[in-house]
């Protein structure tokens, strides 16, 4: 069943427009990975579909009905969670604090405090600290606990892998399979491929706020990939 | 706004041009009138009141100055009305100076009262320096009462033009007032074409990114400062050398700032225009609604309140949407060849 | 004894300036606003109550049940319906719209209420002293100073222990990011202001109790509670308490020596800290 479609939706700010009529699904219980350079346009498709910017042509479906002209603050009570680029913690609440937050619109679901520290064990560890006092990584993880606290039917993440170390990457997608195995659907945006490929079921490659090249991550090469990426002509290319 | 690329030689930087010569001539010819009329038209009564209304756009210039370009939002500046008052009454009677003399000196003293109280005030940012400058302006109110020779909590009287008769003193406060007032606005626009204005511009716009682009983002505002407290105690004592005597409460009183804040929210932060005609359309309702009172000063804030929520550039901004200027402070770029049609790039001139 | 006496008095005075100066401090610390019309609001809720007695003859003390819901509605549809739309505009026009509401409210109990002085009346109360050896401390004087402490501890476990108090915390620090976990931004602004204005709306009736008050005595109130805020220190709701405490002191001791420097002395002090301790006495020791 489809749980979000994206249908020819238009974003720009001001002059600029940052989307072109950008088409995409979304089943339930799959995990989208949304690539691309910088300036493609993943991070604006999130914002938009998470209510922070509005298309000024097209339309967004969740669940069935348009959600196009509804603030933020209400589709994350319709399942719509977003971690912000940047992460963007509460600077001045504590770990737990921020968790408890994300909470504020009390969805019923698996997502609770314990079940977060559990899928991300060095939370659990630094829940008295405050967000201005993170890592990168604490940050991160903080977000996507935080996002889960919502009990979302869709979750999206934003470059989860921007300026953390490997290892640090590896140790926070380790995560994504207990949240997937809860049923929760994904959208991740990635410039890291490796990353994107390995924990998606399916691949949407922007470029320049277009899309150009759509499949299942099983199914297209690295290379389709990477000339995609790039807008490269798969001739010159190959 | 196109994205096509023009070389610098295709393109022509306009600052005012016609338009603009056009408007300066017409306010050149008012104040001409205005330099005449004394004579012919308006009755002694009328003088007087046009001195306060010269008073108003001094006030209203200023108080732009440094709230429009420089981004302090005072709400004491009534401190330098009152020095500027008691200033010249003083500065007349005791140490024997004659009144346009007193008056210009009054201005020049509270100036330098300035520069001491803004390295004071400067520690506070945002509403916290504009509720600062008031607690300034009620210590000076405080101790202007209890210092010995001020006349305490009644205040004190001109004797300087004793001896003077009616209409030579009138007069005399007249031209003053109307020099003064023109001169201020027109130092105003020199002040926002030269370089430092170019700075406050920016800070206007953007203070952060002023300040990364090499603005001295505090030197500028204190300048400011300096020079709206000056121009405020100018106003100070043309209202003391017109109205003849001056008191602790109505000399420091926080309404003058409530006058200021309507004549340029009405008129338009952040023009030159803006100001002056917002003083003209505050006297005026002054003049014909005074007698309402109360009632009149509550309209003057719910019309205060609706232009910033509904027209924020206020009555200018909204009868020119930016596009003309009389005092032409910003530049405009215009390619070559024919400057009607193309786009404008508009430098100077915000667009928040 | 009198300078002993002096001081504590002044910290009496200080509890209901620290009880004038908590909603200015919370309504700054959740928005970034300064509420040029807190002062007013304060004595609006003084002729509110004033009013409430001199019409239905109810108890002094219970007409803040009736004026602080009605005044924190009031702060409620402020926020909705000015001061949200004038944040769109930059820090400047909320500045200049509640100095406009000042005006208006200010002028409004003046047309209402003329500027004869008033006083709420409070009987045997307003004489009443415990004394303490040689010194005798005013009842009134000292159930403010713990009410005005008590509305401090409440506002800090609200803050730091509720749903919506975190939730407004978290606005504080990123109001998109707010949104995001399902907040509404317009809301918990309005929401803010509306606790804020009901801790000047008790303030207030507190302020007519003890002293006489006019249309314009807002003027002053907003003053002294601004001074309590910025001697105690910006963002501190424990700052703003010794802050008013501060104020307290230094007006009675000041009146002490001449009673023309009362007010004065205060100032000077307010003067002094902004010199030599810009960030107050207490800086951002706690949250809000």
């Amino acid at each position: 069943m489809t749980l979000l479609e994206v249908d020819a939706i238009d974003v720009s700010y001001g002059d600029f427009r940052a989307l072109h009529g950008i088409t995409l699904t979304v089943a339930e219980g799959e995990t989208l990975a949304v690539i691309g350079a910088n300036g493609a346009g993943k991070s604006t498709l999130l914002k938009t579909i998470a209510g922070l910017l509005r298309p000024s042509a097209g339309q967004i479906r969740f669940n069935g009905h348009n959600v196009s002209h509804t603030p933020a603050h209400r589709r994350v009570r319709e399942g719509i969670a977003l971690t912000p680029e940047g992460r963007r913690i509460f600077a001045s609440l504590t770990v737990e604090e921020n968790l408890k937050v994300g909470a504020y619109g009390r969805r019923p679901g698996p997502w609770n405090l314990a079940t977060v520290y559990d899928a991300f064990p060095l939370l659990a560890e630094k829940r008295e600290r405050r967000g201005a006092h993170l890592s990168g990584g604490e940050q991160q993880a903080t977000a996507i606990g935080r996002a889960l606290m919502a009990n979302p039917k869709l979750l999206l993440l934003d470059e989860v892998s921007l300026g953390l170390a490997p290892v640090v990457i590896a140790d926070i997608y380790k995560a994504l399979p207990t949240i997937t195995g809860k049923g929760t659907t994904v959208l991740v945006v990635e410039q890291d491929l490796t990353q994107a490929l390995t924990v998606a079921d399916r691949v949407q490659c922007l470029l320049e706020g277009r899309t150009v090249l759509e499949g299942a991550a099983a199914e297209v090469t690295r290379e389709q990939v990477q000339a995609a990426y790039f807008g490269v002509d798969e001739q010159e290319a190959g | 706004m196109s994205t096509s690329t023009l070389a610098p030689q295709d393109l022509k930087v306009v600052r005012g041009g016609w338009p603009s010569l056009a408007g300066g001539g017409v306010l050149a010819a008012v104040v001409v009138f205005l330099a005449a009329a004394p004579w012919f038209v308006f009755s002694p009564g009328d003088v007087t009141n046009l001195v306060t209304l010269f008073a108003l756009i001094i006030l209203g210039t200023t108080w732009n100055l440094m709230a429009g370009y420089g981004g302090l939002v005072s709400i004491g500046q009534q401190a330098f009305i009152g020095a500027g008052g008691y200033g010249v009454i003083k500065l007349a009677d005791v140490v024997g100076l004659p009144v346009p003399v007193a008056v210009v000196a009054a201005g020049v003293v509270c100036a330098a009262l300035a520069v001491p109280t803004s390295f004071l005030l400067f520690r506070l940012v945002g509403g916290y320096f504009a509720i600062g400058t008031w607690v300034v302006a009620e210590v000076f109110k405080l101790v202007t009462q209890e210092l010995p020779g001020f006349g305490g909590g009644s205040g004190l009287s001109l004797t300087a033009f004793q001896g003077v008769d009616r209409v030579t003193r009138i007069a005399t406060v007249y031209y003053l007032a109307l020099g003064l007032a023109v001169l201020v606005v027109l130092a105003t626009y020199l002040l926002m074409r030269s370089r430092l204005g170019l700075g406050l511009t920016a800070i206007r716009d953007d203070s952060v990114a002023a300040a990364s682009l090499g603005v001295a983002v505090r030197r500028s505002q204190r300048i400011v400062y300096v020079a709206a407290s000056g121009g405020a105690g100018l106003a100070g004592a043309l209202i003391a050398v017109n109205g003849l005597r001056v008191s602790p409460d109505s000399m420091f009183s926080v309404q003058y700032t409530a006058f200021m804040i309507f004549i340029v929210v009405i008129g338009g932060l952040g023009t030159i225009e803006g100001p002056i005609l917002g003083a003209v359309i505050f006297f005026a309702l002054q003049q014909l609604l005074d007698a309402y009172g109360t009632w009149y000063l509550i309209a003057l804030g719910a019309v205060a309140i609706a232009v910033v929520l509904l027209a924020p550039r206020g009555l200018w901004g909204l009868a020119t949407r930016g596009r003309y200027e009389v005092f032409p402070v910003g530049h405009r770029v215009y390619p070559q060849a024919s400057p009607q049609e193309a786009q404008s790039v508009d430098f100077g001139r915000d667009s928040r | 004894m009198d300078w002993i006496n002096a001081v504590l008095q002044g910290l009496l005075l200080g509890g209901q300036y620290a009880l004038l100066a908590c909603g200015l401090s919370l309504i700054f610390g959740v928005m970034r606003i300064v509420n040029l019309a807190h002062g007013v609001l304060a004595v609006a809720a003084a002729y509110l109550a004033f009013w409430l007695v001199q019409q239905t003859g109810m108890p002094s003390f219970l007409t803040i049940v009736v004026v602080i819901p009605v005044l924190a509605a009031v702060g409620y549809a402020i926020q909705r319906g000015l001061f949200n739309p004038a944040l769109r505009h930059g820090e400047l026009s909320p500045l200049l719209v509640s100095f406009g509401l000042a005006v208006i409210g200010a002028n409004l109990l003046q047309e209402i209420f003329t500027a004869d002085s008033r006083k709420i009346s409070i009987g045997d109360l307003s004489t009443a002293s415990v004394e303490l050896g040689p010194l005798r401390l005013g009842v009134f004087s000292l159930i403010t100073l713990v009410v005005a402490i008590g509305v401090i501890v409440g506002l800090q476990l609200y803050l730091s222990h509720t749903r919506t108090g975190r939730a407004m915390r978290a606005t504080k620090d990123d109001p998109e990011a707010a949104t995001l976990m399902g907040i509404d931004e317009r809301h918990m602004y309005a929401l803010a202001t509306a606790i804020a204005i009901g801790t000047v709306a008790l303030a207030g009736v507190f302020l007519g109790m003890s002293t006489q008050f006019s249309p314009t005595y807002g003027d002053l109130v907003l003053i002294f509670a601004f001074e309590a805020v910025i001697i105690g220190g910006l963002g501190s709701l424990w700052g703003t308490l010794l802050g008013g405490l501060v104020l307290g002191v230094a007006q009675t001791v000041g009146a002490q020596i001449d009673p023309a420097y009362g007010v004065l002395a205060g100032h000077l002090v307010f003067l002094v800290v902004l010199l030599f301790r810009p960030q107050g006495l207490l800086p951002k020791a706690v949250v809000a």
